[in-house]
């Protein structure tokens, strides 16, 4: 017989098997500078001379540059961008502090309603009555689960929340005429935010250390209060993972000394509908709607960052906020009484109100408590399969939502955690927060949320068991050369800050700049 | 529970391995005084299709834009925003995605935040933009703040043709601080700062096109500004006037920042809107918030990553430029998307085709000889005195299904001189019928 | 020519009344690399212990405080292009500014190279 040489093999060769399908179905996609240009658009609009134009003289000389797209080039072009992206629909995301969690589609659908999307901030108000009662709502359950007696929503994000707290404590002192306090008392473990927060104030921050057990005591509080103490920022649960066991003690120490308790919330989603912060003492606290109520977080955003007060604090509230007058609801915009003031233009991210509201009407306060129950049960999962190869700094209790552990178990390796969590991506994991909280070498801060099914976690359990195995039977490489499987491999951050390069240039451009 | 994957026997399997008996045991820190002994006032889980006829109960009882003529702008303004847009930003890996902080598989975000910072900084006539901020009025503050910290002076004047919910945010951000000074509003387009800066001046603040709608030739402000060492920061609300207006770059500015919303968002009542902010390169360690940078990884590839972040809180704590630590990413997105698919010829036919839409506003309401047109130049806004209240006329319309535009008394309440003042918008989705009714509807009102 | 070191790894190099301040090589291997120096403006006065620089690489912004008193008669204007320098040449060209002191006394209070060898060790 003759042999056909030109069959087509069945089986890969060796040469085939030594890369990943990077180029096959993540090819590198060009920018966009590089595939458009200033005849191509995807949109077509009539052409249209204006050589009347009121314009006061100031007609646009310089050049736009903005290449243009067609629709299917755009389709293709974000469409290949998207898929050099992790994301939490395609895997756990275990990123401890930022509460990856499930993002439900309904949200998605509600936000879109006309009667919500379509909707102007500045329309008479007679016309957005179902828009202020969905903000009414939302700010009902936030303070239910708080037990607060307020509630601001405009703030954008968290830090912007942790602004409106912080400004509120500022005015509340001020009416007392104790603005002469001048110090925030901040956890070493606590987010950059709250120190970054309370400076941006004019505060001066005083550090805070955790006992051993990686939790703030009530005598170190107490130890560094005075008449000069403005507020303490504490974030419940801590950074850690773990609950504050003295916090309704140190609410009431930082209370008898005359200064406000800032709760960063950060981490409610453990405790949502198992503990209300009110009842613990707090005074102001912001709630990540990005985390713990499921709006998407996209990329790095947008955020919601309502935050709760207490009585105390309620009359410092900025505006806008909802009155309600029989069927009426009312939206106050300027400053009366004691309000700090206005920190956006506008009303806050009402996108991230209906998805937020949407999602507490699905899973009902039960199924909030479940949730936070699941997340702990979850994280407690993990540390307890992993606790033997992996070294936690805060041993011997239970977790809350996310579990901590630090470097010690690599020492020696020459893996570190960098590495560890480079090697996680070839594995076809997202890595766990990293060096973060600073209170702990190396930290690897991991936070399943209540999303994840046992079978994954199961799957994470022993892909963690066997990448740690295998850095301390000394198999080196595999870490410091990771990622191999992802798109790129490891970054020259250090080239992108010495000489930044923050937007494109064409060639010609940059080549006559260097000259 | 549908988004709780746990049946009952994966949770008793799951207490088995940790070695206790309940969940609770797993919440032995927190006081017993204060565990689950509550009742909260809220109801529990709901099927999905009671869910979402609950939330259209509630978005019905909203008048829509889209439902009748509508003239509302002052710094938030509907325009069409291509289907692509929508479907692309809610694939999974743009919506779903965390903040890129592991660049290896985060290249999508990056390279689209790369390409983001490139078209702001070419809209705006700038060196460099970051990858975003919350929504203009914050970024404007973020713009003062960062002037302040350049020049290490603390005088800032805010033009009265800023939009007044931005000078009042900057007035909250620089609350307790000294140095800044908020002039009077000007309806008229008048120009009120030129002759107030001096070597003390940080940096002044002005809109264009402004509040009333006036384009403002900044250049000779940035003359004045740049001779005593003071940064002129421009604003802009409505973007796409970029299409067809000289760039603030151009006209001298140092830092610009905008509310990138007319792009690719929704009105949405407000939020969540996208912030722009360009500056020139010199000033770029000063900035606040996210940068994306290029550079290759160790096969010597292109790629992209979030850099220059020793400026941000999550490293610098209490000395960091801003506490800012989200940009507004899927809003970013959008906004590139839809400027992607205009490119520059798209953009510059949308820009005059809202000029021209406007022209045909300001000349209809100039035609009713019943209210006064104050602009000589406009972009897709102007203002107009009515010889009433604005106010009360607005709502009369509104119960007509006309949406008329924003009286200025419910920015800058209390003040004689503005009450009668309104603002309007018209942009490519305005059309003639739409004139023709709120002329129809302003006769009859002030008949 | 004498070197003497403070606790805070910042070096002092005087000649006369001219001092030479920069970080040790021990500061910058853990540093790690370097991609930005902030230097004060030349004529600036800063008393002993003052924030003077900051020296930045791309996980931390580290403060540089002087290690004496005095005012800055010079920086190292290299250092804007190639702030690598500090890397691989702290104690040569990748000094950070220098100044004139106010208090040659303070010099007393630094340690010497044997001292701060044996702080870091």
């Amino acid at each position: 017989m003759t042999m056909n040489r030109q069959g087509r093999p069945t089986s890969p060769s060796d040469a085939q098997m030594a890369v990943s399908g990077k180029a096959a179905l993540l090819p590198a996609e060009p920018l966009l500078f590089e595939i458009g240009d200033r005849d191509h658009s995807g949109v077509d609009l009539p052409d249209i001379d204006v050589p009347d134009d009121r314009l006061g003289g100031l007609r646009r000389k310089s050049p736009l540059d903005l290449p243009g797209l067609t629709e299917p080039e755009a389709m293709r072009h974000y469409v290949r961008l998207s898929r050099r992206n992790y994301s939490i629909d395609a895997g756990m995301y275990p990123l401890g502090s930022c509460t990856m969690k499930h993002n439900p589609r309904l949200n998605e659908k509600m936000a879109r309603l006309p009667g919500f999307a379509d909707v102007h901030p500045l329309q008479p108000v007679s016309t957005v009555q179902g828009a202020l009662e969905a903000m009414e709502q939302l700010g009902h359950w936030l303070m239910e689960l708080t037990n607060t007696a307020a509630v601001s929503l405009s703030p954008k994000a968290g830090a912007h929340g942790e602004l409106c707290g912080m400004m509120a404590i500022k005015a509340a002192h001020e009416a007392r005429g104790e603005g002469h306090r001048k110090i925030v008392l901040v956890p070493e473990s606590a987010h950059g935010t709250n120190p970054a927060t309370a400076a941006f104030l004019g505060y001066s921050v005083r550090s805070i250390d955790a006992n051993e057990h990686g939790t703030v005591d009530v005598e170190a509080v107490k130890a560094a209060l005075s008449d000069d103490v403005a507020a303490i920022m504490l974030t419940n649960p801590n950074t850690c993972g773990l609950f504050e066991p003295q916090i309704i003690e140190i609410a009431e120490a930082v209370h008898e000394a005359g200064a406000y308790f800032y709760c960063d919330g950060a981490n409610f989603n453990a405790i949502m509908g198992v503990v209300r912060p009110g009842d613990l003492g707090i005074d102001a606290m912001h709630i990540n709607l990005h985390k713990t109520f499921s709006t998407p977080h996209g990329g790095g955003g947008p955020g919601a960052g309502p935050v709760v007060l207490s009585e105390a604090l309620a009359p410092f509230a900025p505006v806008p906020f909802l009155r309600r007058d029989g069927q009426t609801i009312e939206l106050v915009e300027h400053a009366e009484g004691g309000s700090f003031g206005r920190l956006t233009a506008f009303h806050g991210q009402m996108g991230m109100y209906v998805r937020a509201l949407t999602y507490m009407l699905s899973h009902g306060v039960d199924g909030l408590a479940q949730a936070a129950r699941d997340a702990v049960l979850n994280a407690n999962y993990l540390k307890a399969r992993l606790e033997d190869l992996f070294s936690a700094p805060y041993n011997g209790q239970p977790v809350m939502h996310e579990v901590l552990f630090d470097d010690t178990f690599l020492k020696g390796t020459g893996v570190t955690t960098l590495d560890f969590a480079k090697a996680m991506i070839d594995e076809g994991l997202h890595p766990m927060t990293m060096y973060f909280p600073l209170v702990v070498s190396g930290a690897m801060l991991i936070e399943p949320t209540e999303s994840e099914s046992l079978q994954t976690l199961d799957a994470f359990v022993a892909t963690m068991r066997e990448l740690a195995e295998d850095a301390t039977n000394g198999n080196v490489e595999r870490f410091t050369a990771a990622p191999v499987n992802a798109p790129l491999r490891r970054l020259d951050e250090t080239r992108a800050a010495r000489q930044p390069r923050l937007k494109w240039t064409a060639p010609e451009a940059g080549r006559a700049a260097a000259q | 529970m549908r988004y709780l994957p746990h049946s009952a026997a994966d949770r008793a399997h799951m207490l088995d391995a940790i070695g206790t008996a309940s969940v609770d045991d797993l919440f032995a820190a927190v006081p017993k005084s204060v565990l689950g002994t509550f009742v909260p006032d809220l109801p529990d889980y709901q099927p999905e299709f009671a869910v979402e006829a609950h939330m259209r109960a509630l978005a019905r009882r909203n008048h829509a834009a889209g439902d009748g003529p509508f003239f509302i702008g002052a710094g938030a303004y509907r325009h069409h925003v291509p289907a692509t847009v929508d479907h692309l930003i809610q694939r999974s890996e743009w919506l779903t995605a965390y903040t890129p902080y592991q660049p290896e598989i985060s290249q999508g975000t990056l390279q689209m935040l790369f390409e983001f910072q490139t078209q702001v900084a070419n809209l705006t006539g700038m060196d460099v933009a970051n990858a975003s901020m919350y929504d203009g009025s914050t970024a404007t503050a973020e713009a003062v703040l960062m002037a302040r910290r350049i020049t290490r002076r603390n005088k800032v004047f805010v033009s009265g043709g800023l939009h007044p919910q931005y000078r009042d945010t900057v007035v909250t951000y620089l609350s307790g601080e000294e140095g800044l000074e908020c002039l009077s509003p000007s309806p008229e387009g008048q120009g009120d700062i030129m002759d107030r800066i001096d070597t003390d001046t940080a940096a002044i603040v002005i809109q264009t096109p402004d509040f009333y709608g006036h384009i403002r030739d900044v250049s000779a402000l940035a003359e004045a500004a740049h001779a005593k060492g003071a940064l002129l920061i421009v604003v802009v609300t409505e973007i796409i006037s970029l299409g067809l207006l000289e760039a603030p770059g151009a006209l001298g500015a140092d830092i610009v920042v905008a509310e990138g919303q007319s792009l690719g968002n929704p009105l949405t009542f407000g939020g969540p809107y996208v912030g722009l902010l360009a500056c020139r390169e010199k000033f770029v360690r000063q900035m606040p918030g996210r940068l994306c940078g290029e550079t290759v990884d160790t096969e010597g590839e292109r790629g992209f990553v979030l850099t220059l972040s020793t400026r941000e809180q999550h490293i610098r704590r209490e000395k960091a430029t801003s506490n800012i630590c989200t940009n507004s990413g899927l809003c970013a997105l959008a906004f590139s998307i839809h400027l992607s698919l205009l490119g520059e010829k798209g953009l510059s036919r949308l820009a005059r085709l809202n000029h021209a839409r406007a022209i045909a506003l300001a000349d209809a309401l100039a035609g009713t000889g019943k209210v006064e047109v104050l602009n000589r130049s406009f972009f897709n806004e102007l203002t107009v005195r009515l010889p009433v209240p604005a106010a009360p006329v607005v709502e009369a319309l509104a119960a007509r299904g006309i949406l008329a535009g924003v009286p200025v008394s419910r920015l800058e309440p209390g003040r004689g001189d503005v009450e009668n003042l309104l603002v309007l918008a018209a942009t490519e989705l305005t059309t003639d019928a739409d004139i023709a009714a709120l002329v129809e509807g302003l006769n009859g009102e002030l008949a | 020519m004498t070197t003497r070191y403070t606790p805070d790894h910042e070096y002092i190099r005087t000649e006369g009344r001219i001092g030479t301040v920069g970080i040790s090589n021990y500061a910058q291997e853990q540093l790690g690399d370097i991609v930005f120096v902030e230097l004060p403006s030349v004529g600036t006065a800063f008393k002993k212990g003052d924030e003077v620089a900051v020296v930045e690489s791309v996980k931390a912004a580290s403060e540089i405080y002087a290690p004496v008193s005095g005012t800055v008669t010079e920086i190292n204007e290299a250092l804007n292009d190639d702030p690598g320098l500090v890397n691989s040449d702290p104690a040569g060209s990748g000094w950070l500014f220098k100044l004139e002191l106010s208090d040659d006394g303070e010099l007393d209070g630094l340690l010497n190279e044997a001292a701060y060898a044996e702080s870091i060790a």
